[in-house]
């Protein structure tokens, strides 16, 4: 299933980094059979596959929820009160950091400076940015992205 | 010290990427920008010009680093000033292009200045004081060309350098490079020539480049800048640099967390191989180069040079012993130069313009300019670019702007979590690779935090530490273990539970990651901790001795509390905003914050009304009247 994805030129475990993402990007994540099958298309054991997917932090191995937030926790986020904000969205989310919501809804992330210093705290919701966070702010983000949800929905 | 302006590096006239026979309207849409807005703004201008092709045209810029201000306009009319504009929305749209596309009118409520400079030479905006203190010599084209355009870079005199190198020996390019001085810009300052001369002379017909695009410093983002906003400069520099030490390879290796800055490097390395100056027989000589883009999967030790090498090979980003270093055995155990994306932008202007320039910029040492990109508690955040030799104290206050709200300075953290604190007497050192050394910081990945009397160092060292134990490989163990024993450590101090031994503790295992560390991120990750205890010992003791956050930070060291003489009573802001319920009433009516179940989120704080300012922070707990605690129907909290 994986094979099409990976071109004659691409089998040398010097392409796993590469290939690791593009399946990342056509599934959201990596399975435990995708990895097995990268394995041996590769002729790399299973662990040094497990071994470089689980070094990077780009990589996840449970898909995603449908809405992605993410805090950012760069140093000028830091500074500006990040991890009140990261906080306030897990309290509100009701979900732990790294984790995704049962319904599978939301998933909350920390990540690594964004590039917008000047905008800090900053959050994104799906790839929208939202600047200058403070908790009660989160409510209202949240608010407003829930009611698109239902938009949606309807 | 010397001091000049960009303009000596621009002997003669070069064309101009903007003709004068139109209005040309230029939108700022590096990943700053965007952020604050501009592709609306982008979209709206194209609307409202649909009706004018022959007289305006829109044109998609990078960013000048003037990230507070963006969404950033200019407007570029012939025969008048270029002026910029500064938080444009797309509502403003109508009224610019009404105003000075059609009229006559420079709608000067809407900006921020006029626009000089260009064609080469570094843009800036006369009005604004802070650009009297750069050079703006990697930035000179930044928020001016479109990156999307590979004519507007020929047009500021872009792939010249290139054109002359190929006349050269590659021994003359490096004998040039030498006598620049250059140093790389990556953070360790070493000599750029002593690196190439050295991958040159190694043996072997299959060597490599590689441009070091991994920016992990979360709080440093100049390199996304240039490769944003001017990504032609630094393949150029990379076209020499494969010419100079005899490569035909070149992998440029940009972090996946960077999509922009990859999608724009696509376009130029197209755009460069439509116009033979990537390929065979680059530009009719015998010189055959190409790039490949090789995306991080987000690792910060993957920005040490033997790490990179690793990732691009397949593997886990793990450091390896020098030497061997890589200019001798690196990729597949070829001899590979690795240099970072602003000193292979430097290389093209020094190749365009000779070494004489460069040279007189900046101090002795270390020539050139520094990139640095200002954060934290200050007036003007975004990039600057100072000749080398500058004061700290110019960078913060004069292009800086000062302490936001007037508030008093503490520190300045220089080079990002590898990085050192210096404080207010020591902000007359000159910026350059060996003053900071000496002062205890680095240059490192050039991304400057302003500290203010509201943030705790010792918090923020947990902050580094912290990011440094979660970005350890996990090779040495001093490293993988030492940062997570430091980090806990530095957990108990914030929460009041240390002793004076565990700061005794602290700084001992400070000093032993550093010894037993292979690469610099376990060697200098200490840093941050070593440089705040060192000057900030007293605020390390104020949390252990008397349970004090004198910055009122760290949450188990302070609580909320509502000074009943300010509180209004019929307002009832706090209350609705409490997420735990915390909040309620006396019987006066007045607020009183519930210690026992207060969360510590501040949003009591923020949503009080500045007319009353009553919500207040305090440090020790203690300070809480023992009568405005807790509710009366519940016991008293054990202090």
């Amino acid at each position: 299933m994986y094979s099409s994805i990976i071109t004659a030129s691409q089998q040398h475990p010097c392409h796993l980094i590469d290939v690791l993402q593009q399946i990342q990007n056509r599934d959201g994540y990596l399975s435990n059979e995708a990895m097995l099958e990268v394995a041996e298309l590769l002729d790399i054991s299973s662990a040094s596959v497990w071994g470089v997917a689980t070094f990077y932090n780009q990589f996840r191995f449970t898909p995603p929820a449908r809405k992605q937030v993410k805090v950012c926790m760069g140093t000028a986020c830091h500074l500006a009160g990040g991890q009140l904000v990261l906080e306030a969205m897990a309290r509100e989310l009701k979900v732990e950091v790294g984790g995704t919501s049962e319904d599978r809804e939301f998933s909350l992330e920390r990540v690594a400076c964004i590039g917008c210093c000047a905008l800090a705290p900053v959050v994104t919701i799906e790839n929208k940015v939202y600047s200058k966070m403070t908790p009660p702010g989160v409510e209202e983000a949240l608010v407003e992205v829930k009611s698109e949800s239902e938009m949606e929905g309807l | 010290m010397k001091h000049s302006r960009i303009r000596v590096l621009s002997p003669k006239k070069r064309g101009a990427p903007y003709s004068d026979k139109i209005t040309h309207i230029l939108v700022g849409t590096a990943t700053c920008g965007r952020a604050a807005g501009s592709m609306a703004v982008l979209e709206a201008f194209s609307g409202e010009i649909e009706g004018l092709k022959d007289k305006a045209r829109v044109w998609e810029v990078g960013c000048m680093g003037l990230c507070s201000q963006e969404p950033l306009v200019t407007i570029i009319k012939p025969g008048d000033f270029s002026v910029c504009y500064h938080h444009v929305t797309p509502q403003m749209v109508p009224q610019l292009v009404e105003g000075y596309v059609r009229g006559d009118d420079p709608c000067l409520d809407l900006a921020l200045g006029t626009l000089a400079g260009g064609n080469g030479d570094g843009v800036y905006i006369p009005e604004l004081d802070l650009f009297k203190y750069q050079s703006r010599v990697l930035l000179r084209n930044c928020g001016y060309i479109s990156p999307l355009q590979i004519d507007h870079y020929f047009a500021c005199g872009g792939y010249r350098g290139l054109a002359k190198a190929l006349k050269l020996k590659p021994t003359q390019i490096i004998r040039q490079i030498e006598k620049s001085g250059l140093r790389g810009l990556g953070g360790a300052g070493y000599s750029a020539a002593a690196k190439w001369a050295a991958c040159a002379k190694a043996g072997g017909s299959t060597k490599y480049v590689i441009c070091n695009a991994d920016e992990g410093d979360p709080g440093a983002f100049m390199d996304r800048v240039l490769l944003e906003s001017d990504p032609h400069s630094v393949l150029e520099g990379m076209i020499i640099a494969g010419y100079a030490v005899g490569a035909k390879k070149g992998y440029i290796y940009i972090r996946e967390e960077y999509p922009l800055a990859i999608e724009r490097i696509k376009i130029a390395l197209k755009q460069a191989r439509a116009k033979g100056l990537l390929g065979r027989r680059i530009l009719d000589s015998d010189f055959n180069f190409t790039i490949e883009i090789v995306r991080g999967a987000g690792a910060f030790v993957s920005g040490e040079e033997t790490a990179m090498i690793a990732a691009i090979e397949g593997g886990r980003s793990w450091p390896e012993h020098r030497p061997p270093y890589p200019a001798q055995a690196g990729l597949r155990g070829r001899p590979t130069l690795v240099n970072n994306v602003k000193t292979l932008a430097y290389v093209s202007i020094i190749l365009q313009r000779g070494w004489r320039p460069f040279h007189d910029i900046g101090t002795g040492g270390s020539p050139g300019t520094a990139l640095f990109a200002l954060a934290g508690k200050l007036e003007n955040t975004g990039l600057a670019e100072v000749p080398m030799g500058t004061s700290l104290r110019a960078l913060v206050y004069d292009i800086g702007g000062g302490i936001k709200r007037g508030r008093q300075f503490k520190a300045v953290q220089i080079g990002g979590p590898l990085g050192g604190c210096i404080t207010e007497d020591l902000l007359d050192t000159q910026i350059d690779f060996d003053s900071l050394r000496k002062a205890g910081a680095i240059m490192g990945s050039g991304g400057v935090i302003v500290m203010d009397e509201d943030n705790c160092v010792v918090d923020t060292a947990k902050y580094f530490v912290d990011f440094s134990r979660q970005e350890s490989c996990g090779k040495c163990t001093f490293c993988r273990i030492g940062t997570y024993h430091m980090h806990s450590i530095l957990e108990e101090i914030t929460r009041g539970e240390g002793s004076i031994e565990s700061i005794e503790a602290l700084g001992v295992l400070a000093e032993d990651v550093r010894a037993g560390s292979l690469c610099g991120l376990g060697r200098m990750s200490p840093n941050p901790v070593l440089t705040t205890l060192r000057y900030f010992r007293e605020e390390y003791e104020a949390h252990v001795l008397d349970q004090r956050c004198p910055a009122r930070v760290c949450k188990e060291l302070t609580a909320y509390y509502i000074l009943p003489e300010k509180c209004y009573r019929g307002c009832d802001h706090c209350v609705l905003a409490c997420p735990a319920e915390a909040v309620f009433s006396d019987e006066q009516g007045i607020k009183v914050v519930d210690q026992l179940k207060c969360t510590k989120c501040g949003s009591c704080e923020l949503v009080c009304p500045p007319e009353y300012n009553a919500v207040i922070r305090l440090s020790p707990v203690s300070l809480v009247p023992a009568d405005r605690r807790t509710r009366p129907d519940t016991k008293e909290p054990k202090a």
